[in-house]
C-alpha cells in the first residue's frame, strides 16, 4: 500500500489501455454518498475538447505525474458537474477545515492518498490531510523540480497530518452540505468552549452554517461561550423560532445577556417565540441594568423551606430536573418566603437524614438587592469566598442567584 | 385573578421591558457602535504617514513649494477607493485578504505575494527605525541607544498587550499627528497660495517633478496597508450591519491622512522652499533646517511628529506582516497564542524587528540604498496586490451584489496602471540616472 499525494496526481498525464495519451488529470472527485474516502472520479482535461471522466475501477496504475487506464478512451463518460461530489482541488486544497482531534481550524496544503490494488484496478483513498511544511513545499515545487527530489526534500521536514476521519469540512451552503453528507456530529462531541474558539476563527457564513446544523443544546452551549458581539450577529441571522429554541436552552442569565445584545426588533421577535413562562422570566431579567446584580443573576436557583430535613431536600432535588450548575448552593426561605439562609450542597452529604437544613446554613447571611453595583458583588465574592450569592427584592424575598462563574466571566470582561 | 388578566399583565410586562431596553440602548448603541468600529481605517491611514512618507512630503514641500499640493485630492480618492474595497471584502466575506488570495488563487501565487511582502516590509521596517534614529538624534540621543530601546518597547508592547489595549494606544498616537498642524501654523505660510495650488493642478514635465510625484503616490498608497486594514475589520467582527460605520471610518482615515500630508508639505514649503534651503535629504534634515526659519518649537514639533510616526509604523508593520504571511500560508498566528503554539509567527515578527532595527546600527550601512530599494519594492508590489483585489472584489460568488461599481473599478484600475507606469519611471531613474533627484527617492 503505497502513498501518493494529490498534488502529484493533479496535472499528471493519463494514458488509456493501448498507451494513447487521453488528457491531463485536472480534478479528483470523492462521492461521499457512496464512500467517504475513495477517489471516485478522475477529471481528464483535454484542452479544446470536452473533458472526460474516469471511474475508479477504470484506473490500473497511479504514480506521480501519470495514471494508466484499463479501458479505451471511447469507454470514458463525459463530464457533467455534480453538486454531490467533493472536488479535491476546488473544495479541499487551500481551504479551511476543522481538525476535530486537535480542535482547531487549519488550512489544507495537500491530500495524502493511499493505493489499494484489486485485480487490475487501483483505488486511491484519502488517508490524511497535510497541513504542514511538507505539503507546502510540494505545492511550491511541483512541476519545477522532479517528484523524487521533492520526496527526498520533504523527508527532512516535520510533518503535520490530520487523519481524514477527524476532518470536519465547512460548507456554508446548506443544500450542498446535505448532498456531501457533511454532519457536525464530531463537533457536537467537543467541549463547547473549544467549539466556540473554532467558530471565532471562521467567517460569518461558516459560523452560521455550523450553528444551523448543531442540535439546540450544543448550539446554546457554544453560543454562551462566544464573544457577545459574535453571538448577537449569529442570533440575528437565525429565524426567530430557531433562535428562541436555542436561547431557551441557555441558563436564564446568559439568555438575558444574549437578548439584551440583539437589536430591539429582533429581541422582540425572538421573545414572541418563547414559551410564556420563559418570556416572563426573560422580561423580568431584561429590566435590570447589565452592570447591576440583577443583570448578572440567574432566576434558576433552588430554594427550600428552612424547616425541611436533609432527607426531604435530597429527595426533592432527586425528583426535580436540576441542572448541575445550580447544584452548588441551596437557598432557604422562612414562612414569609424571605431569604433566611444558604446551605452549601456539599454539607448535605454529611450529617443524619433527619437533621433540619436550617442547622447547616452558612454564616453570615449575605444577599444583595438587584440594583447593587457589580463592583460590590465582586467584593462580596472575594471577601467571603462565595460560590453563590442570593439576590432579594425589597421584601427580602429571593428573586435570583449569582454564581461564581458569572463573576469570573464578568471580571474577565472588565 | 383569572387567566386573561394574567396574560394581559405578562404582555404589558413584556412590552414594558422591550421599551425600557429600547430607550436605554438607543443613544448608547449608536455611539458605542461607531466607537467600536472606528479604528482600523483611522489607524491604517495614519500609519501611512510613516518615516518614509514624512521624508517624502517634507522634500516635496522643500523642493517644489506648494506646486504638488494638487496631487493630494486625487490621492485621497484613490486611497479611499482602494481601502473601501478592503473594508467591503472584510464585511462581506469575513476573511482576510491573504486568506482570500490563498483560497481563490492557490498556493503558489500566495507564496509569491507573501515572500515579496516580507522583503518589502522588511525594507519598510528599516525605514521606520531610521526615522526613529534621526528623530532622536535631533533631540540629542544617540541612535545606538534610541533604536534598541524603541525596538524593545515595540516588541513588548505588542507581545504583552491585548488587541484592545494596543489599539487604544495606537488611537492615542494618532492624535500626536496634530504636531504637524502646529508646526505648519508656526511656519506662517501663505494659506491663500497653498489653497489655490491644492485645487488648481500645476503640471510640469521635468524629471525632478515626475520623480517627486511618483514618490508621493508610492509612499501614500502602500500595499501592506490593505492586508492590515482588512484583517483589522475581520478581527473586529464588523458585520454588514456596521458597514456604514466602517465606511465612515475609512473616509475619516483617508481624509485625516491627507490633511496631515497637507500640513507637512505646507510647513516645509513656507520655510525651506521660500528661503531657498531646498537641498535637504530627509525629514530630520528638514527639522534641523526649520530651526532658524520657524523657530526651535516648530522644529521640535516636526521631529516629534517624525518620532511618533516612525514608532507607530514600527509597531504595526512587523506585526501585520507576520500575521498576513502566517494566515496566507496556513501557519498559526496571533498575539493571543503562545510562542510554542505559533512559533513561525513569533519568529517572523522578531526577525522583522531585530533585522530592521539592527541594520540601522551597522556603522556606514548603505541605508540610503536600502530605503530606495524598499520604496521601489513597494511600488512593484502595489499593483500586484491591487490587481488581486480587483479580481476578488468583482467575483459575484464571493461578494454577491456587493461587487465593485463601474466607477470604483475604473478608479482602482487607473491607480494600478498609474502605479505601474510611475514605478517603471522610478526604476529607470534609480538605475540609469541615480543622481537625478536622490532625495526624492526616499
Amino acid at each position: 500500500m503505497s502513498l501518493v499525494h494529490a498534488t502529484e496526481v493533479l496535472g499528471g498525464e493519463a494514458y488509456d489501455v493501448q498507451g494513447h495519451f487521453v488528457g491531463r488529470v485536472t480534478e479528483l472527485f470523492i462521492e461521499p454518498a457512496d464512500q467517504a474516502n475513495r477517489i471516485a472520479r478522475y477529471l481528464l482535461g483535454r484542452d479544446k475538447y470536452l473533458p472526460l471522466l474516469a471511474r475508479y475501477d477504470q484506473v490500473s496504475f497511479v504514480a506521480p505525474g501519470v495514471i494508466k487506464l484499463n479501458v479505451e478512451e471511447k469507454d470514458l463518460e463525459h463530464f457533467h458537474p455534480n453538486e454531490g461530489w467533493l472536488a479535491v482541488r476546488k473544495d479541499l486544497l487551500d481551504q479551511q477545515i476543522i481538525d476535530t482531534g486537535g480542535r482547531k481550524v487549519v488550512r489544507v496544503n495537500d491530500i495524502d492518498l493511499t493505493e489499494h490494488r484489486t485485480d487490475g484496478t487501483v483505488e486511491l483513498r484519502v488517508a490524511d490531510v497535510d497541513v504542514g511544511l511538507t505539503g507546502a513545499t510540494r505545492r511550491l515545487l511541483q512541476g519545477l523540480v522532479s517528484p523524487s527530489m521533492i520526496r527526498r526534500l520533504q523527508k527532512q521536514l516535520p510533518t503535520r497530518l490530520i487523519r481524514w476521519e477527524l476532518v470536519n469540512l465547512i460548507e456554508p451552503d446548506p443544500l450542498r452540505r446535505v448532498k456531501l453528507r457533511i454532519t457536525h456530529q464530531k463537533l457536537e462531541k467537543m467541549h463547547p468552549a473549544d467549539l466556540a474558539d473554532i467558530m471565532e476563527e471562521l467567517s460569518p457564513a461558516e459560523r452560521q452554517a455550523i450553528i444551523a446544523s448543531l442540535d439546540e443544546q450544543t448550539a446554546a452551549e457554544a453560543l454562551a461561550e462566544l464573544d457577545a458581539r459574535l453571538t448577537s450577529q449569529i442570533v440575528e441571522k437565525l429565524p426567530p423560532g430557531r433562535a428562541a429554541d436555542i436561547i431557551e436552552e441557555m441558563e436564564p442569565d446568559k439568555a438575558a445577556d444574549v437578548l439584551a445584545g440583539l437589536s430591539p426588533e429582533v429581541s422582540h421577535d425572538v421573545l414572541e417565540e418563547f414559551s410564556r413562562e420563559d418570556a416572563r422570566q426573560m422580561t423580568a431579567l431584561l429590566k435590570f441594568d447589565e452592570a447591576s446584580a440583577g443583570g448578572m443573576m440567574t432566576t434558576d436557583f433552588i430554594h427550600v423551606a428552612e424547616t425541611s430535613t436533609r432527607a426531604e431536600v435530597v429527595a426533592w432535588i432527586r425528583s426535580k430536573d436540576v441542572k448541575m450548575e445550580q447544584l452548588d448552593t441551596i437557598f432557604l426561605i422562612d414562612s414569609e418566603a424571605k431569604l433566611s439562609g444558604t446551605v452549601a450542597v456539599a454539607r448535605l452529604l454529611l450529617g443524619p437524614d433527619e437533621q433540619v437544613v436550617a442547622e447547616l446554613k452558612s454564616v453570615p447571611l449575605l444577599s444583595v438587592p438587584p440594583e447593587e453595583e457589580v463592583k460590590e458583588v465582586f467584593e462580596l465574592f472575594d471577601k467571603y469566598n462565595l460560590r453563590s450569592l442570593g439576590v432579594v427584592d425589597n421584601g427580602g424575598r429571593p428573586i435570583g442567584a449569582i454564581t461564581v462563574d458569572d463573576v469570573v466571566t464578568r471580571l474577565r470582561a472588565h | 385573578m383569572n387567566l386573561t388578566t394574567i396574560n394581559e399583565r405578562v404582555e404589558r410586562w413584556r412590552q414594558g421591558a422591550v421599551r425600557v431596553q429600547r430607550r436605554s440602548r438607543h443613544t448608547w448603541r449608536r455611539l458605542a457602535l461607531l466607537l467600536a468600529v472606528l479604528g482600523p481605517g483611522l489607524i491604517t491611514s495614519n500609519v501611512d504617514n510613516d518615516a518614509g512618507g514624512i521624508s517624502t512630503y517634507s522634500l516635496a514641500g522643500a523642493q517644489f513649494g506648494y506646486l504638488l499640493l494638487w496631487s493630494l485630492i486625487p490621492m485621497t480618492i484613490a486611497l479611499y477607493v482602494t481601502e473601501e474595497m478592503c473594508a467591503r471584502m472584510a464585511v462581506v466575506t469575513g476573511k482576510g485578504l491573504s486568506d482570500l488570495i490563498r483560497e481563490e488563487f492557490g498556493f503558489r501565487p500566495t507564496f509569491f505575494v507573501m515572500v515579496t511582502g516580507f522583503l518589502v516590509d522588511l525594507g519598510n521596517v528599516v525605514a521606520e527605525f531610521a526615522g526613529v534614529a534621526s528623530a532622536m538624534e535631533i533631540f540629542g540621543v544617540s541612535r545606538y541607544i534610541a533604536v534598541p530601546i524603541a525596538g524593545f518597547v515595540v516588541w513588548v508592547l505588542v507581545l504583552r498587550g491585548t488587541y484592545r489595549q494596543v489599539e487604544k494606544v495606537f488611537l492615542a498616537l494618532c492624535t500626536f499627528y496634530l504636531a504637524y498642524l502646529f508646526s505648519a501654523i508656526l511656519a506662517k505660510p501663505d494659506w491663500l497660495d497653498a489653497a489655490r495650488h491644492t485645487v488648481i493642478p500645476t503640471i510640469q514635465f521635468n524629471t525632478g517633478y515626475l520623480l517627486m510625484l511618483t514618490a508621493l503616490v508610492g509612499t501614500t498608497i502602500a500595499p501592506w496597508q490593505f492586508f492590515y486594514l482588512q484583517a483589522s475589520f475581520v478581527e473586529k467582527r464588523v458585520g454588514p450591519r456596521q458597514y456604514p460605520q466602517a465606511r465612515a471610518d475609512v473616509i475619516a482615515g483617508s481624509i485625516t491622512c491627507m490633511v496631515i500630508v497637507f500640513f507637512i508639505i505646507v510647513s516645509t514649503a513656507a520655510t525651506l522652499y521660500v528661503s531657498g534651503h531646498r537641498n535637504i535629504s530627509d525629514a530630520a534634515d528638514a527639522a534641523r533646517a526649520l530651526v532658524p526659519l520657524a523657530g526651535r518649537w516648530a522644529a521640535m514639533l516636526f521631529a516629534f511628529g517624525l518620532l511618533n510616526a516612525s514608532l507607530f509604523a514600527a509597531s504595526i508593520l512587523p506585526l501585520s506582516t507576520a500575521h498576513v504571511i502566517c494566515e496566507g500560508l496556513g501557519f498559526e498566528a496571533g498575539i493571543d497564542r503562545k510562542f510554542s503554539e505559533a512559533p513561525i509567527f513569533y519568529w517572523l515578527y522578531t526577525i522583522l524587528i531585530v533585522a530592521g532595527g539592527g541594520l540601522i546600527l551597522i556603522p556606514k550601512a548603505p541605508l540610503w540604498r536600502i530605503l530606495v530599494l524598499s520604496q521601489v519594492a513597494n511600488g512593484v508590489w502595489l499593483p500586484i496586490v491591487l490587481i488581486f483585489m480587483i479580481l476578488l472584489i468583482n467575483r459575484r460568488d464571493l461578494m454577491g451584489n456587493q461587487v465593485n461599481s463601474r466607477t470604483f473599478n475604473a478608479i482602482a484600475w487607473i491607480t494600478s496602471v498609474a502605479m505601474i507606469v510611475l514605478t517603471l519611471v522610478l526604476i529607470y531613474f534609480s538605475v540609469f540616472h541615480p543622481d537625478a533627484a536622490p532625495g526624492a527617492l526616499l
